[in-house]
């Protein structure tokens, strides 16, 4: 086994990607992301990539359309502010069934907002975020590990589906380091005959665009994509399921929170309280299924969240509202303390009848 | 056995380095660790501080409320922090910096006059790793050959020279009394 290193989340997304065969990465600074281009140009020019920082986030994700679209890996990254800028390319994206990654290491919003860890952008990443009916695959990790994990998985999907993935961190998986191993199977990045690489006087014109003025092709489109989302749904959705078995106060958390839920589940338990915790790994898809599942012994679900309550929804879109979903949040740049956790599920429990 | 452990002062003093290896040591002994530094405005002035946990257990959150441990390099970081160290845990103050007493007396509290020692020595910004030094003999964790393996992964090969004065410096915290 390849031997771990202490790494910042940053570094290792950065690392993985090179792993994973990207050898373009475009970006423009950014607190707290800015680890991932500076090691991006450190290490690119000397594997014979190309690290390039672009003049604005709008630039940076229009270089990545262009390098999509010759079938080459490629990525970009950036904080809230930033990826709301990208999300008009994001969409030209979409539109084009181009693959591509895009971490956002998010921080707390809205406007330029602050610079400590959010997860305020739940909604504009498991919605797509740019304009027009469309979805990229959305990755929550919570350790270092699986921010090197979910940036190899990143691109496989983003090839595999000819979607955008993207790496929804936060500041502190970020900026945290934790050891990281490096020891991953790559698997070849599939064929792309969609790619514009030169016909060599041998095959029809590649195209790639997003513009279709005839509705009804447009529409069907629209269809075709929704049919391969529904795929999607169906074969990427995962959860970590943590003492689940019998939980009846059930914690709904990714990312961050999931890890400061898992100290509060665990003292629960150390009460005697059933709690446990189910943590989305894919926020798009939402892994239904590990809610549906847990409605079985559910009395309560709480959804942790740094941020007003946003995946709350899609936790009671999950259950269909049988079993009551509260909040336990802190916004703004704030994370809420394992203490404020336990509270919750203490008064969850409470009411539950415990 | 999880050590939670905060180091905090001004930026510029190390104290990230110096949480660094700390981490590392753990990390060569097939801990479970993690080290989440404060970052943005407060690197600039007042207190900067990292987080390290290394424990058996796989970490849950990074963040720590109520440090097992407190290096303490200025003023305003004892002031904000000596409230929050478990019962039962232990204070590390450089007391040629902070010149108040702690006024807890559920903890234990080693006053090392770090900066001054860097000084005498030779390593006026290694007072750090004096107090690392000396935070890990107290807690029967200085292990010579990990020690030097952990600063050998935090010191780039293009600083390499340092390596000697930041052991030394452990060393001198080490055999303070």
């Amino acid at each position: 086994m390849a031997e771990k290193v202490l790494m910042k989340g940053n570094e290792a997304i950065a690392e993985a990607a090179i792993i994973a065969g990207c050898r373009h990465y475009f970006g423009y600074p950014i607190t707290p992301q800015t680890e991932i281009a500076a090691y991006m140009a450190k290490r690119m020019p000397k594997i014979g990539g190309t690290f390039l920082q672009a003049e604005s986030e709008i630039a940076a994700i229009n270089m990545v359309y262009g390098v999509s679209s010759t079938g080459k890996r490629v990525m970009t990254s950036s904080s809230s502010p930033g990826i709301s800028l990208k999300s008009e390319g994001i969409s030209y994206l979409a539109g084009c069934d181009l693959p591509a990654l895009v971490v956002n290491c998010q921080r707390g919003g809205p406007g330029l907002g602050g610079i400590q860890p959010s997860q305020s952008d739940y909604f504009q990443a498991t919605r797509g975020g740019g304009h027009g009916d469309y979805h990229m695959i959305v990755l929550a990790p919570a350790s270092v590990q699986e921010m090197a994990e979910l940036t190899i998985r990143g691109f496989e999907l983003a090839d595999e589906y000819r979607m955008t993935a993207m790496i929804l961190a936060d500041g502190t998986i970020g900026q945290m380091m934790e050891p990281v191993s490096f020891d991953f199977a790559i698997k070849e990045a599939p064929e792309k005959p969609w790619a514009v690489t030169g016909t060599k006087m041998e095959r029809a014109h590649n195209i790639i665009n997003s513009l279709y003025l005839v509705p009804d092709v447009l529409e069907q489109k629209n269809f075709e994509r929704y049919e391969k989302y529904a795929k999607v749904a169906e074969n990427v959705a995962l959860a970590e399921e943590y003492l689940m078995d019998d939980a009846e106060i059930v914690i709904a958390a990714f990312g961050i929170a999931a890890r400061v839920a898992k100290n509060a589940v665990n003292a629960a338990r150390a009460e005697g309280i059933k709690a446990g915790l189910i943590r989305p790994i894919t926020l798009w898809p939402f892994p239904e299924k590990a809610f549906k599942k847990a409605l079985g012994t559910a009395k309560q679900f709480i959804s942790v969240e740094l941020s007003m309550g946003q995946m709350i929804e899609d936790v009671r879109l999950a259950t269909e509202c049988k079993v009551p979903v509260s909040l336990c949040n802190r916004a703004g740049g704030m994370i809420p303390s394992p203490e404020q956790v336990y509270e919750a599920i203490k008064a969850a429990a409470g009411k539950a009848g415990k | 056995m999880t050590r939670e452990m905060l180091f905090a002062g001004f930026g510029g003093q190390g104290l990230l380095f110096s949480g660094k290896v700390v981490a590392y040591k753990g990390l060569i002994e097939d801990k479970n660790v993690s080290w989440l530094p404060s970052y943005g405005p407060e690197m600039r002035g007042g207190t900067a501080n990292c987080s390290v946990i290394v424990s058996d257990d796989p970490v849950g959150a990074p963040i720590i409320s109520n440090p097992d441990i407190l290096v303490a390099m200025n003023l305003p970081s004892l002031d904000k922090y000596e409230s929050e160290v478990k019962k039962g845990g232990i204070i590390f103050v450089d007391s040629s910096l902070i010149e108040r007493k702690v006024t807890r007396d559920d903890i234990d509290v080693y006053y090392i006059p770090a900066t001054r020692l860097a000084e005498e020595n030779g390593a006026p910004t290694l007072a750090n790793m004096i107090l690392v030094g000396k935070l890990l003999k107290v807690i029967g964790e200085y292990d010579e050959e990990h020690v030097q393996k952990a600063l050998g992964k935090c010191i780039s090969a293009r600083h390499a020279d340092l390596l000697s004065l930041n052991l030394k410096c452990m060393e001198i915290g080490r055999d303070y009394e």
